[in-house]
């Protein structure tokens, strides 16, 4: 069967996408198809045309554009001003929309120095399912007027509203950057050094874990203090491990970004680094890495997703699959509550967002 | 005794069920002290199951409730309803669980904001969020409203720090929203709940996030002989690439009052003072610092002042988070805003705040986050003045539409509770508004939770003239 497509280009259009229409999907680039292939019913909406940067003003921090554009114009127009997001959200070269990364609450390694999208997301305008156009928050960095309604549109997908346009909160990206590779003998000794990282001082913009037991860290700031930091790190954990600079280092990232981990599904994890020795006991041989001190693990699972969503149940863990084709993309432990169907119900009363009837 | 009240005597015992006009005379108002409402009466839980008996029998009677801390807020956000319920749940104020190696605290709402960082201070880690009301204001609260402080721009509010909540929703039912991660894989549900101004339910568990104490502070004082040019130092800082963990600014009349109150050892002639303060790794604060007294040298201070020690840094320190009392001392009574603007159109705000200022002639006093945008105009007046009062709220108002026409907020920390929800119709349409209370009646369809409070129209109590909250006269608590 395929499924309807239709172009919005203004909010205006998407609302009256949403009203025309018995149910809709949004999509920006398709570069997380497991989130964004039509269900029986649903018609896509490729909000693709609904692109371009609104507002930046690189002084304010701030930018605002509309949901579809794609995530590498917005890094190529903040990198000019020597800014970037942040939450350093992946799949950029794969098309990746800001829409669409909102809704699937995707952040990268650099989460770890600042935070992640839902931390970084200041203002949305979004069309709920009555076909009425919704704004939350503001244009400011600070701002603690209303419900927070741009935070609950992270990891929605698409269930809560149709995103038109996003604010931001951008930072300055660091002046100078160096990676450091450590291996340790075991999983033990590289979570050791993970906590121990994660509880001093010492400012990492990557806190990551490379499975078995190789921990990667990255750190950033002024060219004239990164090679005294970098002794430090060293020292501090009594390793020398290897060094990546210039070109080789962003390489290294660059690669990463694409999260081309593995064959078969891409999967997201939310958990805590507590966690990982029962999860990495149960995942065998599946292509992995841990960012942000154990918070997010991305993973390539090649088997059934049943299997999978059993495991992360048993480790009371939930989990979204992004890449592969799945009815059901949220894994795990089901995170359904009272006030989450109540609200869900206020804003899509017509249930135009739900992707398929139980 | 009132049917509602003899039915609370079976869920409380007297000493915490508080209904004699004395005993309810202290939780009549908050920091926001120009409303007073009495309520029918105040219940003092000391467990959740006790919040979920008092939600419940609310929603049983259709009776209004707010719950409240230690009654800190400037929005009136903790304002009773007349003839309603007040949940006080200062009595829930345990440390439920501190976690040094996963860098989390687990607390109840009634636990105080400063004793966070008090009890992680061992194991060299803190609360970042650092409300000016941090010595008394509660976690609760502070969820309820996503407060903020002086590091905002760098480190976020109280909504990027809190993991997780353990909440009594307004039927009763109990719902924990977030976990332990830093990460989720569906709707932010918690991420809409805290700032929902007590509208939404109850948090009765709270799960903080605990970061590693910065290794170093920079802390400079430049002193300008013009706010413009203090403006303009930050803007200068922001170009040059560096992100202060906090950047002050105080005008003329704040600092003299800030002089008078704590001797900081501000130079008191000054016109405006920027406080900027780097913090981090040595080696990096170091070349930072390098860095930004060269801005600083160029930005036109005609004094420069860089603390010495942890000891001149808290000097500096206390009288910025002073100033606010301290102008208090200046005049009777004051009003203060907390709407934030764009960064670059501070000098513009101030401008346009000092007009306003002549126009009603009340004087006003600033003191701001200038990293943020985020204004704190003081409106001095004499509520003892027949029309002042009323004046002042007129020039607060006035401040507020400034705001948003210059594409800012009403409310960068304190929250529209009661003070502000009149001009939450500058900032949002009515679409925006029917969506959020949308939502606000799918979990509360009779308004119970908190009613009054945020969004326009309902019954409002008269403006009255009260003067200064009991513990703010007592210098315990400021308004920021």
């Amino acid at each position: 069967m395929t499924a309807d497509v239709l172009y919005p280009t203004s909010p205006a259009e998407v609302q009256e996408a949403v009203r025309s229409q018995p149910r809709v999907l949004p999509r920006g680039g398709g570069s997380k198809p497991a989130l964004s292939t039509p269900g029986e019913g649903q018609a896509v909406l490729d909000l693709s045309g609904l692109s371009g940067v609104l507002e930046y003003d690189p002084g304010e921090y701030v930018l605002v554009a509309r949901a579809g554009t794609r995530l590498a114009e917005v890094e190529q127009l903040l990198a000019q001003n020597g800014q970037y997001l942040p939450f350093d959200p992946p799949l950029v070269e794969q098309g990746a929309t800001l829409g669409g990364t909102v809704a699937a609450g995707l952040s990268g390694p650099l989460r770890q120095r600042y935070g992640g999208v839902r931390d970084f997301i200041l203002g949305v305008q979004f069309v709920d399912g009555e076909g009425s156009l919704v704004r939350g928050g503001g244009k400011v960095v600070k701002n603690a007027a209303g419900f927070d309604l741009p935070k609950l549109m992270v990891g929605s997908l698409g269930r809560l509203g149709i995103l038109t346009e996003l604010a931001f909160k951008v930072f300055p990206f660091p002046k100078a950057t160096a990676t450091l590779r450590i291996t340790f003998p075991a999983l033990e000794a590289a979570l050791e050094a993970l906590y121990k990282l994660a509880g001093s001082p010492i400012e990492l913009y990557a806190l990551d874990l490379e499975a078995p037991a190789t921990l990667v860290l990255r750190l950033g700031g002024l060219p004239e203090a990164l090679p005294s930091r970098l002794e430090r790190l060293q020292s501090f954990l009594s390793r020398s491990g290897e060094v990546l600079q210039g070109d080789t280092e962003t390489q290294y990232w660059r690669h990463l970004n694409p999260l081309n981990l593995g064959e078969g599904y891409l999967v997201k994890v939310a958990l805590t680094a507590r966690q990982i020795p029962a999860l990495e006991k149960a995942l065998g041989g599946a292509p992995r890495r841990y960012m942000s001190a154990g918070n997010l693990l991305y993973m390539a699972w090649n088997n059934d997703l049943e299997r999978l969503d059993t495991l992360l149940k048993s480790e009371n863990l939930s989990g979204l699959v992004l890449k592969g084709t799945t009815p059901r993309p949220q894994i795990g432990i089901d995170l359904g509550q009272v006030m989450g169907h109540r609200v869900t119900a206020a804003l899509d009363p017509q249930g135009k967002f739900t992707p398929y009837h139980p | 005794m009132n049917p509602g009240l003899q039915e609370l005597t079976r869920l409380f015992p007297p000493s915490r069920l508080l209904h004699r006009p004395g005993e309810l005379a202290p939780y009549e108002s908050d920091a926001l002290t120009a409303f007073r409402a009495r309520p029918l009466a105040v219940v003092l839980p000391e467990s959740h199951d006790e919040v979920v008996a008092a939600v419940r029998f609310c929603a049983q009677h259709q009776l209004p409730y707010v719950a409240r801390g230690s009654g800190t807020s400037l929005s009136g956000g903790s304002l009773p309803i007349e003839g309603g319920l007040v949940i006080g749940l200062n009595r829930m104020n345990k440390l439920l669980r501190l976690e040094p190696k996963e860098r989390i605290a687990v607390v109840q709402p009634g636990y105080i904001n400063l004793q966070v960082s008090q009890a992680a201070a061992p194991y060299s880690l803190y609360y970042a969020p650092d409300p000016s009301s941090q010595p008394v204001s509660t976690i609760g609260g502070n969820l309820a409203f996503n407060s903020g402080g002086a590091h905002c721009l760098k480190y976020g509010m109280t909504s990027n720090h809190v993991l997780a909540a353990k909440v009594v929703l307004p039927d009763g039912e109990t719902v924990t929203l977030g976990s332990e991660s830093l990460e989720n894989t569906g709707p932010d549900w918690l991420g809409l709940f805290v700032g929902s101004e007590g509208l939404l339910g109850i948090a009765t568990e709270i799960t903080l996030r605990l970061l590693p104490k910065p290794e170093t502070y920079h802390t400079v004082l430049a002193a300008y002989d013009s706010l413009a040019k203090a403006g303009d130092a930050v803007a200068a800082v922001v170009a040059s690439g560096l992100l202060p963990g906090a950047m002050e600014i105080m005008d003329s009349l704040a600092i003299k009052a800030a002089e008078a109150a704590v001797q900081a050892g501000y130079p008191q002639e000054a016109r405006a003072l920027l406080i900027v303060e780097l913090e981090g790794e040595i080696p990096q604060v170091e070349a930072e610092a390098r860095r930004l007294d060269q801005v600083i040298r160029q930005s036109g201070a005609y004094e420069v002042r860089v603390a010495q020690g942890a000891q001149e840094r808290m000097k500096i320190w206390k009288g910025r988070k002073a100033a606010f009392s301290a102008v208090g001392r200046l005049s009777p009574d004051y009003i203060v805003q907390d709407g934030v603007v764009p960064r670059s159109r501070l000098g513009q705000a101030l401008q346009e705040i000092e007009r306003l200022s002549e126009h009603y002639g009340l004087r006003v006093a600033n003191v701001f986050h200038a990293g943020d945008g985020n204004l704190h105009p003081l409106i001095l007046y004499n509520g003892r003045v027949a029309g002042e009062l009323e004046r002042a709220e007129e020039l607060a108002g006035e401040i507020l539409r400034l705001c948003v026409a210059l594409g800012g907020s009403i409310t960068g920390e304190h929250g529209v509770g009661m003070e502000k929800k009149a001009y939450m119709t500058e900032m949002f349409s009515e679409t925006d508004l029917a969506a959020m209370q949308r939502i606000r009646r799918a979990l509360d369809p009779l308004e119970l939770s908190n009613r009054g409070k945020m969004f326009p129209g309902g019954e409002a109590p008269a403006l009255k003239h009260s003067g200064p909250h009991p513990l703010e006269q007592a210098g315990v608590i400021w308004r920021e």
